[in-house]
Parts: C-alpha cells; sequence; structure tokens
C-alpha cells in the first residue's frame, strides 16, 4: 500500500474546531479502507480494494437571547455538512455553519456530550487509522481454487462474496471529547448450486479478521446439505412448525430490532404501540424468557462504546455524539424492557435515553442445544436455511413477507428426510417470538437479508409453530 | 452532441459541472499510463462528484439533514484476461498511478481463481464528449432551508386537514459528475440530476392502537429542483386530495380474500414491472453471475427468442435514452453509448440488459450500455436500464375504460411493499390505495390488499393496457444489486393494465389476526 497523501484525521479534526465560530461543534472522520472478492459459476468475477475517507462536521449555534450560552441548555440550531474524500475542511465548517445559520431550534437538542472521567481512557485518539490489505483473503483465495475444481467435478456451481474492511472513526468536540473506534467487519457467503438449478444452499458467516474463516468448512456444510436434497417433496402453503437456524432468525430479528422507536410507539404508529396512546414496554412478547440486547462488549460482536452519528434521525440524535453506549436490553424476560430514545426525547417521555447500539444479540437464558438438537426434537416441521427479500407488508402487526431461499427441508421424526419447495412467507417476528416453542444456544449468525449493514448479531436456532406460509415459490 | 437521443442536452448547462477545479486530466492520465504500461488490455477511469441532499421534516419539525459530497476515483482494468479494480479518494497523479498498482495486484491475485478469462464486447472510442440530463435548477444551489420551508408548507397544509395526525415530508437530491476515461480514447464528462420528494399522512386510532398511512403518487425524477416546485408534477392538486382519500381508507372495509381483476394504475405498475421484468431481464442474473446474492432469474439464456413471459399486449422496452429518466445518461460506466432496445415483444422474450462483458461472453457484438457503478469506489457492474411498458398503439383505452371492463375487480394506486424470489418467480405487492371495481364502475376504497402471482402468470392475464394518455414514468432511486451492494436509479414507464383473475390477499388477516 502508498503512503497516504491525506491529513492525518486528528488534525483534521482539530483544525475544523478550531474553525467552528458557532458555540459547538464536533467532527466525525471515518476512515474506511476495504478489500473484496466476488465469484460465481466456479470462477472470480469481480474484486476490490478501496480507500475512504469522510468527514462530518455539525455545527451547533445558540438561538435568539440564548446566543453565546451552553448548547442545548438555550433553543439551538444544527448544520451538518459531510465530504468524502480530499477537501479542505475549514470550507465545511463554513457550510455547516451557514446551514446553522438558516435552521430553527432543532427538536433533539440536548447539551453536547462532555469528557468523562474516564477520558485518559481515550488516548488511543491519538493513534493512526487501521488498514486493511488484500492478504487478508489470501486464505479464502487459496482455498477457493480446490473448493471450485472439486464443484466442478460434483456438477455443482459456487459462488460467492468475501469482504473485509476496517473502520477507523474518530470523533471530537467542543467539549473536549475525543474518541476513537476501530471497527473491523468480514463477511463470508458460498452457495452452492447443482449445474441443473434444482438444488442450492447457502452458508455464511460474520468476521472480524477471517482467522477464523475456514472454506474447507464451508463446502463440508454446503455438501452436508446438498446431500439432503437428494430427495425432494413438494408441500402445499399453510402454517408449519419451523425450525430456525441462528443466520435464519437473524433475518427476523434484525428486522423487529429496526421497529424499537420509543417516538413512533409512543405516536400509535408501531407494533410496540398500545391502546390508548402508551406503548407496549413491560408487556410479555414470548412465554419463552428471550433476552434481546446491544453490548459494546459482547464477545466477538465487539462494537463502538459510544455514538457516533452524522445525521439526526426518530431517535438518534447529531446532539448526542459521544455518548457512552451500554449494554441495553430491548426484551428481558421475554417482556419488552425498553425502546429507541434520544437525550432529548427521553428528557420528554420521563425515560432513560437508549441509543442504538452496534450488535444484537438474542438469547434464551440456560439455552445450550444446537441447530441438529432442536431437529432431532422435531416430530414434523420444516428446517429452513435462511430467508430473503423481506420487506414490511403492515406496520401495525409488523407483518413482513419474505421468501425461503437456498434450502427448505422436511423433518420427520427428529431426520431431515428431504427437500422441500420454496415458501412466500406472510409473518411478523413478533408473532414468531410469541409462538417460539424452543430456542437453542445463541451464536454468532449472519442475516443473509440485512447481514451488509448489521453483520454482528449472535441468535439462537428456533423452532416455532405455525409459521405462515403463505404461497409456493416455484424458485430453485 | 447527444448521442442518446432525445435523453439530455450538451448545451443546457455547459459549464455546469461539479468536477470544475479537480484534476481530471492528471488523474486519469496517470491512472491509464500506468495501467498501459503493465500491461492491461483494457483500462478504465471514473472521477466522480456526487452531492446528496436529504431533508426530512416530521410533524413539520426538521429531523434530519444531510448535505453530503463524495469525491473520489475508481479504476478497473483488465490484464491477461483477469480483472482489477481499486479506488481512492485521493485524487492525485501519484494515488491514481498506485491504483493501477493495486487493480494489477488484485487481478494477479484472483488469476488462480478465474476459470473464464475476461472479455469485453467491442466499443467504438468516442472521442471527447459532454453530456447533462435536462434541469433547470440545480437543487444543490437550493439551500437547505429553502427546502425545508417547502416541505414545511407542504406539511402544515396536511396537519390542518381533520382526521390527520401526522405528517412526514422528504425530499433526496443528488447531483452525479462524472468523468470517465478509457484506454480505448472514450473520454466522456456528465452531469445526471434527479429528485425524489414525498409527502405521507398518518391517520391514528389510538383507542384501537391501529393506523393508517397514505403517501403521494409523485415518482422520482431525473429534474432538477423545479420538480418540487411544480414543473412536472402538480403537488397542490396531489396535496388537496391526500386527506379525504386517507379518511376514506381508514373507513374502509377490509378486502375480501380472493381472485380478482385487477386494474393497476402506472403508480403501481412500474415497481411489478421493475421487479418481474426489469431485473430478470438482466443477462448476469440469468447466467448465474447473482446467485450468491440479489439471485438468478427464470428467464434462462437458453430461451431468448422463445419465452411466453405473457400477453400478446405485453411489449417491454429497456433504455437509456428516455428524458428525465432516472437511468438515462449518453454513455454507460464502460463507455457505451445509451441505446434503446426491445426486452419483450408481443409477449415474447426477445433481449437482455448486458454489459461489454455479459455482450462479449454469449456472442452480441456490443454491449447494450447497461454498466453503471453507483459510486467511483465500486466497480460497475450490469444495472438496470429505464424498463418500460409499452402504451396500446394509436389513443388506446384511458383507464377508466379499462375498469368499465371489469365485472369484479380492484383499482390499484400507488406503491408500497414489494418482495419477489431470488429466480423472479413469486411475488407479493401492496400499495397505497384500493378501489373496489362493480360492474365496471369504482365502488370506494377497500385496505389491507396484497396481490400475489408468478410473473409469467401474471403477465399472461394481461388483458389490455392503457394508451399514450395513461403512460406514466415512474421509478426509484434505490434499486440494490451486487456485493458490495449497489443502489441504481432507474425509471419505469407504463400505461395502466388490466389483468385479470390476480390472486389477492387480506394483509391483516395473513398474520392469523
Amino acid at each position: 500500500m502508498t503512503a497516504r497523501r491525506l491529513e492525518a484525521p486528528q488534525e483534521v479534526i482539530e483544525r475544523a474546531l478550531a474553525a467552528s465560530r458557532t458555540e459547538g461543534c464536533a467532527v466525525i472522520v471515518e476512515e474506511l479502507s476495504q478489500v473484496e472478492v466476488r465469484f460465481a459459476n466456479n470462477t472470480t468475477t469481480t474484486n476490490g480494494m478501496r480507500r475512504d475517507r469522510r468527514i462530518v462536521v455539525m455545527s451547533f449555534r445558540a438561538l435568539g437571547g440564548g446566543a453565546g450560552g451552553p448548547v442545548g441548555a438555550v433553543p439551538t440550531a444544527v448544520g451538518v455538512a459531510s465530504f468524502s474524500g480530499e477537501g479542505d475542511v475549514e470550507d465545511l465548517v463554513r457550510a455547516a455553519e451557514a446551514e446553522a445559520g438558516r435552521a430553527g431550534p432543532a427538536g433533539d437538542a440536548a447539551a453536547l456530550v462532555a469528557p468523562g472521567p474516564d477520558e485518559a481512557a481515550a488516548g488511543a485518539f491519538d493513534e493512526a487509522p487501521v488498514p486493511t490489505e488484500p492478504a487478508v483473503l489470501a486464505g479464502v483465495l487459496s482455498g477457493l481454487g480446490d473448493v471450485f475444481g472439486r464443484a466442478s467435478a460434483a456438477g455443482n456451481l459456487m459462488a460467492g462474496f468475501a469482504t473485509h474492511g476496517v473502520e477507523t472513526t474518530y470523533l471530537g468536540t467542543s467539549t473536549g471529547l475525543r474518541r476513537r473506534h476501530v471497527q473491523p467487519v468480514g463477511t463470508m457467503e458460498l452457495v452452492a448450486r447443482s449445474s441443473d438449478g434444482s438444488r442450492s444452499v447457502w452458508a455464511g458467516a460474520g468476521t472480524t479478521w477471517f482467522a477464523d474463516v475456514d472454506v474447507d468448512a464451508f463446502a463440508q456444510r454446503l455438501a452436508r446439505r446438498l446431500a439432503w436434497a437428494e430427495r425432494r417433496v413438494e408441500l402445499p402453503a399453510g402454517r408449519y412448525e419451523v425450525v430456525l437456524p441462528p443466520d435464519a432468525t437473524a433475518d427476523l430479528v434484525v428486522a423487529l430490532s429496526e421497529a424499537l422507536s420509543g417516538r413512533d410507539a409512543e405516536e400509535g404508529r408501531s407494533v410496540f404501540s398500545a391502546p390508548g396512546g402508551a406503548t407496549r414496554v413491560g408487556e410479555a412478547l414470548s412465554s419463552l424468557p428471550f433476552d434481546l440486547r446491544g453490548d459494546p462488549a459482547a464477545s466477538g460482536l465487539e462494537c463502538a462504546p459510544f455514538l457516533v452519528t452524522g445525521a439526526s434521525g426518530t431517535d438518534v440524535s447529531v446532539f448526542d455524539n459521544g455518548l457512552p453506549v451500554g449494554p441495553t436490553h430491548w426484551i428481558e424476560e421475554g417482556r419488552l424492557r425498553r425502546l429507541q430514545y434520544h437525550r432529548a426525547a427521553a428528557a420528554r417521555s420521563g425515560v432513560e435515553p437508549a441509543p442504538p447500539v452496534g450488535n444484537l444479540v438474542l438469547e434464551l437464558p440456560g439455552a445450550r442445544r444446537s441447530l441438529d438438537d432442536l431437529v432431532a426434537r422435531t416430530e414434523r416441521g420444516l428446517l429452513l436455511t435462511c430467508l430473503w427479500y423481506i420487506r414490511e407488508v403492515d406496520p401495525v402487526t409488523l407483518l413482513l413477507t419474505g421468501l425461503t431461499r437456498d434450502g427448505v427441508y422436511l423433518v420427520e421424526h427428529g431426520e431431515v428426510v428431504a427437500a422441500v419447495n420454496n415458501f412466500r412467507f406472510n409473518e411478523s417476528p413478533v408473532g414468531v417470538l410469541a409462538r417460539a416453542i424452543e430456542a437453542g444456544a445463541s451464536e454468532r449468525a449472519l442475516s443473509r437479508e440485512w447481514g451488509e449493514w448489521q453483520s454482528r448479531t449472535s441468535m439462537p436456532a428456533l423452532r416455532v409453530a405455525e409459521f405462515n406460509m403463505s404461497s409456493v415459490s416455484p424458485a430453485t | 452532441m447527444d448521442p442518446a437521443g432525445a435523453g439530455g442536452s450538451e448545451a443546457q448547462h455547459e459549464g455546469d459541472s461539479g468536477l470544475a477545479g479537480l484534476p481530471l486530466e492528471a488523474v486519469r492520465s496517470a491512472a491509464l499510463e500506468r495501467a498501459a504500461a503493465l500491461g492491461c488490455s483494457h483500462a478504465e477511469v471514473r472521477v466522480e462528484r456526487i452531492r446528496s441532499q436529504f431533508v426530512v421534516l416530521r410533524d413539520g419539525a426538521v429531523e434530519t439533514t444531510v448535505d453530503d459530497t463524495a469525491v473520489g476515483v475508481g479504476l478497473r482494468v483488465v490484464r491477461r484476461g483477469s480483472v482489477g479494480f481499486a479506488a481512492t479518494v485521493e485524487l492525485h497523479p501519484d494515488a491514481a498511478a498506485a491504483l493501477a498498482e493495486e487493480a494489477v495486484g488484485l487481478a494477479d491475485a484472483t488469476a488462480g481463481t478465474l476459470r473464464v478469462p475476461v472479455e469485453l464486447a467491442p466499443e467504438p472510442a468516442h472521442g471527447e464528449v459532454q453530456w447533462s440530463s435536462p434541469y433547470a435548477l440545480d437543487p444543490g444551489s437550493v439551500p437547505l432551508a429553502d427546502k425545508v420551508a417547502l416541505l414545511e408548507d407542504w406539511s402544515r397544509r396536511l396537519l390542518r386537514a381533520p382526521g390527520i395526525d401526522h405528517v412526514g415530508a422528504r425530499v433526496l437530491a443528488v447531483v452525479e459528475d462524472k468523468h470517465f476515461a478509457d484506454l480505448a480514447g472514450t473520454v466522456t464528462t456528465q452531469r445526471r440530476v434527479r429528485i425524489f420528494p414525498v409527502v405521507e399522512a398518518v391517520a391514528v386510532d389510538a383507542d384501537a392502537g391501529t393506523f393508517e398511512a397514505m403517501r403521494t403518487l409523485a415518482p422520482p425524477a431525473g429534474r432538477g429542483w423545479e420538480y418540487a416546485t411544480g414543473d412536472g408534477w402538480d403537488w397542490d392538486a396531489e396535496l388537496a386530495v391526500l386527506p379525504d382519500l386517507l379518511a376514506e381508507k381508514v373507513r374502509a372495509p377490509s378486502v375480501e380474500a380472493g381472485a380478482y381483476d385487477l386494474v393497476i394504475d402506472p403508480s403501481n405498475l412500474w415497481l411489478t414491472i421493475h421487479e418481474s421484468v426489469g431485473h430478470a431481464t438482466e443477462l448476469d442474473r440469468a447466467l448465474g453471475y447473482e446467485a450468491a446474492y440479489a439471485g438468478t432469474s427464470f428467464a434462462t439464456f437458453d430461451q431468448l427468442g422463445t419465452l411466453r413471459y405473457g400477453s400478446e399486449a405485453m411489449h417491454v422496452v429497456g433504455d437509456r435514452t428516455t428524458p428525465h429518466g432516472l437511468a438515462t445518461v449518453a454513455y454507460d460506466d464502460e463507455g457505451v453509448a445509451g441505446q434503446s432496445f426491445d426486452i419483450v415483444r408481443d409477449g415474447v422474450l426477445v433481449g437482455y440488459q448486458l454489459d461489454r462483458r455479459m455482450a462479449a461472453d454469449n456472442g452480441f457484438p456490443r454491449s447494450n450500455g447497461c454498466a453503471f457503478a453507483d459510486s467511483p469506489l465500486h466497480v460497475p457492474i450490469q444495472r438496470m436500464a429505464n424498463v418500460s411498458l409499452q402504451p396500446a398503439p394509436g389513443p388506446g383505452p384511458s383507464t377508466e375504460e379499462l375498469v368499465a371492463g371489469v365485472d369484479r375487480g380492484i383499482y390499484v394506486v400507488g406503491d408500497k411493499s414489494w418482495s419477489i424470489d431470488m429466480q423472479r418467480h413469486n411475488f407479493q405487492f401492496t400499495g397505497q390505495r384500493f378501489f373496489r371495481i362493480e360492474r365496471g364502475r369504482l365502488a370506494g376504497q377497500v385496505k389491507d390488499v396484497a396481490y400475489q402471482a408468478e410473473t409469467t402468470q401474471f403477465w399472461g392475464s394481461l388483458a389490455a393496457v392503457g394508451g399514450r394518455s395513461t403512460f406514466v414514468l415512474g421509478g426509484a432511486f434505490n434499486c440494490g444489486k451486487g456485493q458490495p451492494g449497489q443502489v441504481a436509479p432507474v425509471s419505469h414507464g407504463c400505461p395502466s393494465g388490466l389483468f385479470r383473475h390476480v390472486r389477492v390477499l387480506n394483509a391483516r388477516q395473513e398474520t392469523g389476526r
């Protein structure tokens, strides 16, 4: 890799803060390096190496009689401008200030986060961005040659994608806060199809640095499932007991986590709204004592222990940049425990702020069983592989539609006995938790549908009663 | 010069380029010269500047503002049959030359797993050309405060209406400046401008714990800020009718599930075309190159010229030339001139969307210009052209005349939820509003409608298409494909269509409630 000419991110932040003329300022610098390789039909197809830098400047301007006063304690306007590439950060500050100068009071205004007593621990702020490089994928590439060869010999076609990126985020604010976080993200996905297209299987995994990715192990998982498909039966639409592997559980639970808006619920616009203008916080969602949480320290799923955002939204605020993020239980003992709020909304609602967390863990405390154990305990049902093209149909119930993909299997008397056609489902993840019969141990999972945006999940395999397969899909 | 036909103009905005002041010539020369020196048979470099502005208001108050500019350079090379891509945000000749080294390094690193050498279909060199999509006012030149003011006005109008509890209003505007050069000698500088304003009204029944929503039908358009102020869409008229339509929807009975004849408005049908025709006729998908992600296609290559896709009323054209089309451009991201081509003619599959690699691999003399990368940091892949269902020849029927031909049916308006399987067989769509059709006349709204079908069966049930007067150019900013994921803007024009005997579900009943 060649030496970079770009100014150090810490210098960018200090220069932006020094140039700021408003009562408050926050600056984010995101340094990304990423490498990937893609393959299909037993050949590599595309690849890429990229280096990106994005700078976000947020200018906070005290309004009216409060001008000059502390941000958030008086009505405050905010302007945001961002830039990816080489540019003059002072121009970006002026652009953000110009927008702040034209903006009215922000509804999410709050005092900017101040450095805490643990500020000394933030010394890593001075360290350089962490890059990735093509060598991270060397093991994958060396393994793929054999995998392609074996697939060809067996009359199968392999397709997939391996990517690794490292984003180093720097945050500085006019209150003196300085934070840095390094987030390595990797995913590996592999699909095997029979050459006539009649059978297909998928396996995927999230990783940090690919040391734990074994291409041969992937191929063996796929081979096992392809073998299950040697017998095939056609089943009609209907309600079935299903066994969801952890990856498929993630497909549904990540979608559920996107509906945790406190404000939406309070306004009666969410599955978590209760009649009469209340929310469903405290209500039992499942008879099983599930725990759904985010935790920046979760082993193998580590993510930023502070909030970083370049844009406000319904439940997240640019004023909250740097806010500590800790373990947050969304569902506890099967009951809805809390919803997402930024600080200003939390204060209005009389609840604790709950910023989003960069990972998601669903766990049934004490559950130790594996996916195979759950299959073995199934009298008759469908074992799924993953779900696909999931979209919201009805936000009132969080009804989702989507499809099974790359492997549906009939389980009878605890054994996989055949492959089954694909289905379109119409289901709510809230209903899935309510009808869950049994859960396995929570383990690292990769949502096929949402994994590109949320690859840090740990999920259990689930057995679920009366899963609504609305129609048959002839896709193979 | 406007080689793409009516889709844009060189003169209208000559000099309006976000690339002014960037070292284009130095960067492209450094990248291409180094690639050539390293023995690359093909190299193409793109320097881009993409300005995106996004404003969201909730109940008339600003919730989100984004004003983002992304600048960077990407280089794709082909060397000894292996492809490599590298990109950076550093716009400097040294960094550009280094990209060539990195791209060649990746080409070499993946050569061992390359079983099909990469070839690109020939394309003549087009020299130095400039092009711009047609627009009157660069949305980037409009302060965010003015955008906020317009959305505030729209929100206030709706919040005043009885029965409306909440209003969401947003606008996303993008100005995409792209400079492309390849070893063959094509050098293009192009600008595309697009905008998508949306307003949604929400009615809450707090006692019952339910709510209904309805949003504007205005499609995204390849236009400037003038679109938000009434050039190309009548916002006043649409906002005026929304409260009553939502109120009627709140009161409407829940649909009885069953088979219905559907008259589908262009505001809904564009998305069905996108999913069941647009994606299904991408040749890379049909050949398995998207098997791990976006999926494959039932419309396999061996069926070209024979597959009965739909009824004889079905004529679908792909193009990159439609004025104000979101996929319209003079030259694609492989330097191929924009074209127009048939995909389905008289109900039979007759064409695919191609990039240069798919064209070369499958015996086509030339790509039809469907390569696109959504960022200078992403590699170009085959992406969707504007894929449009053609109206009936001559004056053709009006939507009312199509409705008149239905004894018991539903008129479907506006898009909402969508989903289709990975081979593009089984799909399910909802919409913004649904009107019962009884004995040829509209008979009030119903709600909770979702229609579900299998692609060729659905298009085979197409009994009639509306005339030119019913034709509307719909579309989306956010068509997803590829890994890493890329989003592409694309338009789909269509008339109203009459489909017989389509399965309709009741979405509330699907939850088991």
